[in-house]
């Protein structure tokens, strides 16, 4: 018998509503999966009988032909997310075994749709960091890792390691600066970042507001598509959410893309760019080209300075997010002498290193006296950042870049460990698209020599996520990526 | 702009987190270095520029002055690590 | 104006005062979230999951609060922006859920404006607005109910402030009460804020400095944080004012502090010091995109504004003639100057107008009402002033005739009516009763005649006694004299 879990959810619809199998079916295969994964760490929090309760409901839907999008399917939900009445933490220790009493409204929508939640995903602390080494449930070990273990990538590491392992049929992930795209890329799998305000970021935990924002991380493209259809959607919880209307993602797969105009960016030739991913940015230009689309060299000058503005505005937002972790209304509490010495005791001990120190580099950049050198700089800096990208759409429909500039690394490796900014390094290529507030897509395009997945990235213009999605399938086709 | 010890202690007390004294040292030469990295920003004139507030062109939008929520403080209270009578209760504040 | 100048053996000296004044906004909801802004509701039942700063959770900006903010912006005379931005302050207290209260910084929604304030002497200044901006208050804490705890109610965090920012343009502790007061009434007029100082509706911050009279410096200046009432605002300027003096004359220095005003030793204290300085560290709140206003939600709410008191005191100058003391006096309330109108359509105002500040406010202190409760409406205090105008009844007796009003509420045409208060001005009636009089006290005609000119009083008395107060007063003095001198 075939493996549900191999199904990707497009497929594993058809065979649900065509009564092949049920709903309680697939998701006792998921359920098999994520308890004999466990060694990935991908899960932080499951909730079996919820799950399967949710999967007899869905049964009577599919009985009824009452149905709905996503009705059965298991999904994994990344630990941002706040899901009512199931634990919610951030990983971190600061937020003990918080239990929100409201839900998220990117999970709401997808609960409405049918769907159901295996569990909570393992991430890196309040999304910080690119390995999910700083997760206070432990390191995410990347499934496709060989004789050592490897990083899954970061932040939303377990979702992407979770959907690699076939641990849930697709999951959530948010991304700040890279955290969707750059697991995605680790692991095999697929994840957009669409345009932001195009998801609701309420029920979201906050790590840097102008910047997070939610999407999927599934099998495929096509997945991808089918699960922000259900994610996206002006939200009046949420005043940055916008009111563009939202098109249906799947009529997007399959489209030609004759003639389209392909950017690839001069400046993201860098130094730390391994060759191998060089070798296959290349393949990839080329195999969008026998599709029929033209590439044309775009230029991004400012590529440079996304990063230093990136790790000066997202720390700034950072560090005002967090303050409200303090140990009076939900959360662990660590007493102290007086209310000052409660909240630096219980933040100390609840907050990660890489926490605090974003909290630390944060606060200083936005004091007096520094505001202006530090904070304002980078938001003027993100302004050209933004106006590169609006001269190199004029020219080209859709830019193509590799999604990380290197394989995955082993997990406490000696070079990312020693020094903070070499970690910061490995989000070259996706922090500029947060700063511009753009969708972007990684998919897989093939194995390193040491059998590991890289990924390219795929750009589109603000709210022209089906451009990304027609793309892609076409790079899909032809890369015939072998999931695990 | 190099911070010296002084600063990191008034940015750890700003940011309500302890930095021991020992670990001063090492707390600043860190921050240091990711200082000195990111005013790699200094090479870009941006003289003229305006900084970018919000990405979305749409202005914000107002809701209606309806009252929609509260009168439900066992939730706004049950994940509270101490709370009586229905309040949120701290350490005595002096002012 | 009176200047206010301290005089010391040492020298002279003038106080350099600015206000900043916290207004609650009056809206059913709180300015970022949907819960209710009801005031005395049961602990942390008015706060909803963005109020208590949850995890994920966003504001949503409160077009009621907006508009009011415009409304009062307007009624300080002042600029409306049509671009305004929310920013984060940034600090950390136990009532303050979210480590940082989202107001406005550098674009306000309101920028200058002013207000003229009247004093006592019968002038009048201008007091400039630096701006106006919205943002949301804090929760309480409650420090007395246990000696180590202290506990915190979020009912009041994230309802509406608007904060207005004077110029330091105040010169003596007077002008600050007048501007206070009239900044009361025109937010009462307009609606916008309840401005109970006692129930910190309305709370006052206050920067004091001073300097050697006629010199143009700057000196440091200390701020004394939420004065709760107007008298105490008056006080604190004045304590301060003389501390400064006194520091600077023994040769000391003011250091830039905030301080407290105790109002039971009518002296400020400096607050307890932190380690480290208070850093806000404003930024741009990234949940909340920049406010742009459009000219046509600006003009509507233009269009709907009513007359604010300036406005309606020159009226009742110009048109009714009241004098400058007693329409600033009725204006400074507007239901008062509502009432006022509503009793003077058709009647004399003048007359209105002083029977409004002598017997009718007279009688609600005496029974403890506000206008709005009045036993006596305004029609029927018009009336009676029309009954008096008209002589159907005396002054005196109208007295009477209000405190029967003030009881029963009734109509005082009713009351003339049914008891038979109208004033005789039937000559025959009056000289029937004057004949009577006069008959029976020949001795008293005699001494009239004689001389003793002054008995034409108790002769009035007699006759007002006999007619049981009702005959005209003025007729009975002529038609006496009359035939006395005859």
């Amino acid at each position: 018998m075939t493996d549900l879990t191999d199904l990707t959810v497009c497929s594993a619809l058809k065979k649900l509503k065509a009564k092949e199998i049920s709903p309680v079916e697939l998701t006792n295969a998921y359920i098999e999966k994520a308890t004999t994964g466990q060694k990935y760490n991908a899960y932080v929090y499951i909730d079996e009988k919820q799950a399967l309760e949710k999967a007899r409901e869905s049964e009577n839907h599919y009985l009824n032909g009452t149905n709905r999008a996503l009705e059965g399917i298991p999904l994994g939900i990344k630990d941002l997310f706040c899901t009512k009445g199931m634990q919610t933490t951030a990983c971190s220790r600061i937020l003990g075994k918080f239990t929100p009493p409201y839900e998220s409204t990117v999970t709401q929508n997808l609960l409405n749709s049918g769907a159901l939640f295996l569990g909570k995903l393992n991430m890196d602390e309040f999304a910080m960091g690119g390995s999910n080494e700083t997760s206070c449930f432990g390191t995410v070990v990347n499934p496709w890792s060989k004789a050592i273990p490897l990083v899954a990538g970061g932040s939303s590491g377990g979702s992407a390691a979770a959907v690699a392992a076939k641990m849930c049929a697709a999951a959530t992930g948010t991304d700040t600066g890279g955290s969707i795209r750059e697991p995605s890329a680790f692991c095999g799998v697929t994840g957009i970042k669409p345009t932001y305000g195009r998801c609701s970021r309420y029920g979201i935990i906050a790590f840097a507001s102008s910047l997070d924002q939610a999407g999927p991380i599934c099998k495929d493209v096509a997945d991808c598509a089918l699960l922000l259809n259900n994610m996206a959607g002006y939200d009046a919880k949420d005043s940055t959410s916008s009111k563009k209307e939202v098109p249906d993602f799947c009529s997007f797969i399959g489209q030609d893309i004759k003639g389209l105009k392909v950017g690839i960016p001069n400046e993201y030739r860098s130094d730390g760019l391994n060759t191998e991913v060089a070798k296959y940015w290349d393949t990839a230009a080329e195999m969008l080209k026998s599709a029929g689309a033209d590439i044309v060299n775009i230029s991004l000058p400012h590529t440079k300075y996304a990063l230093p503005a990136y790790y000066v505005i997202a720390p700034a937002e950072a560090s005002s997010n967090l303050a409200r972790y303090d140990g009076v209304r939900y959360g662990v509490r660590v007493d102290g002498n007086g209310l000052d010495e409660l909240y630096i005791n219980t933040r100390t001990a609840g907050f990660g290193k890489e926490v605090k120190r974003r909290i630390l580099i944060g606060t200083y950049v936005l004091s007096a006296g520094y505001y202006d050198a530090y904070y304002l700089k980078a938001q003027k800096v993100r302004r050209l950042i933004k106006n590169d990208f609006d001269e190199a759409f004029k020219q080209c429909d859709i830019i193509l870049t590799p999604t990380s500039p290197i394989e995955p690394f082993a997990i406490g490796d000696k070079k990312m460990a020693e020094n903070p900014i070499n970690m910061y390094l490995n989000d070259i290529f996706t922090v500029s698209v947060n700063l511009a507030g753009l969708p972007a897509m990684s998919l897989p395009i093939g194995l390193s020599s040491n059998g590991l997945p890289l990924g390219m990235q795929l750009i589109g213009r603000a709210f022209d996520e089906g451009t990304i999605f027609k793309t892609a399938y076409q790079l899909e086709q032809c890369a015939k990526f072998v999931r695990m | 702009m190099a911070v010296d010890n002084e600063t990191v202690r008034k940015v750890a007390f700003l940011s309500r987190l302890r930095v021991e004294p020992e670990k001063l040292e090492e707390t600043k030469q860190e921050f240091n270095k990711i200082l000195s990295w990111v005013e790699e920003l200094n090479e870009v004139d941006t003289d003229n520029v305006k900084p970018l507030v919000s990405v979305n062109d749409e202005s914000l939008t107002m809701r209606e002055d309806v009252v929609n929520a509260g009168q439900m403080s066992e939730a706004i209270l049950q994940n509270a690590p101490a709370q009586e009578f229905g309040y949120f209760v701290v350490p005595k504040v002096v002012e | 104006m009176a200047e206010y100048i301290i005089e010391t053996p040492k020298g002279k000296w003038e106080v350099i005062c600015g206000l900043e004044i916290h207004c609650q906004i009056i809206s059913k909801s709180k300015i970022f979230s949907g819960a209710s802004t009801e005031f005395g509701d049961d602990v942390n039942e008015n706060v909803s999951f963005v109020d208590a700063g949850m995890p994920g959770m966003l504001p949503t900006l409160n077009m009621e609060c907006v508009h009011q903010a415009i409304k009062t912006g307007l009624g300080l005379n002042a600029i409306i922006n049509k671009y305004s931005e929310f920013s984060r302050k940034n600090y950390f207290y136990a009532d303050l859920p979210q480590g940082y209260q989202i107001t406005q910084f550098q674009y306000p929604i309101v920028g200058e404006g002013f207000i003229d304030i009247d004093l006592e002497d019968g002038s009048s200044k201008r007091i400039r607005i630096e701006r106006m901006h919205i943002e949301q208050d804090a929760g309480k804490s409650i420090h007395d109910l246990d000696p180590h705890k202290s506990f915190i109610d979020l009912n009041r965090a994230g309802v509406g402030l608007m904060e207005i920012v004077t110029k330091p343009d105040f010169r003596s502790p007077e002008e600050a009460g007048a501007f206070l007061r009239k900044l009361r009434s025109i937010v009462r007029y307009l609606g916008t804020c309840d401005g109970n100082m006692d129930e910190g509706a309305m709370r006052c911050d206050v920067n004091v400095s001073v300097r050697p009279y006629g010199s143009d410096e700057l000196r440091t200046r200390c701020e004394m944080k939420n004065v709760n009432s107007v008298k105490f605002v008056m006080q604190a300027i004045e304590a301060e004012t003389r501390r400064h003096i006194e520091t600077y004359e023994s040769g000391g220095e003011i250091c830039q502090e905030t301080r407290q005003f105790d109002p039971l030793t009518s002296s400020t204290k400096a607050m307890r010091k932190k380690e480290f300085a208070q850093d806000y560290r404003y930024f741009p709140e990234p949940d909340l995109p920049p406010l742009v206003l459009d000219d046509a939600f600006i003009n509507k709410i233009k269009e709907e504004m009513i007359e604010l008191p300036d406005a309606k005191k020159s009226r009742f100058i110009n048109k009714l003639g009241l004098t400058s003391y007693d329409a600033m006096v009725i204006c400074e309330n507007k239901e008062v100057a509502d009432f006022f109108e509503k009793a003077a359509e058709g009647h004399d105002a003048k007359k209105i107008a002083n029977w409004l500040m002598g017997d009718f406010f007279a009688m609600l202190n005496r029974k403890n009402l506000t206008i709005a409760d009045s036993p006596v409406s305004a029609e029927n205090l018009g009336k009676l002033v029309e009954l008096i105008s008209k002589d159907v009844i005396s002054g005196k007796i109208a007295k009477d005739v209000f405190e029967i009003m003030a009881d029963t509420s009734e109509d005082p045409e009713k009351i003339v009516e049914e008891r038979g208060l109208k004033q005789v001005t039937d000559t025959s009636a009056i000289e029937s009763i004057i004949d009577t009089v006069l008959t029976a006290n020949p001795d008293n005609v005699a001494s009239y005649k004689a001389g003793k000119g002054n008995l034409i009083g108790w002769f009035v008395g007699q006759v007002m006694k006999q007619s049981q107060g009702k005959a005209n007063p003025g007729l009975v003095n002529k038609l006496l004299k009359e035939k006395l001198d005859q």
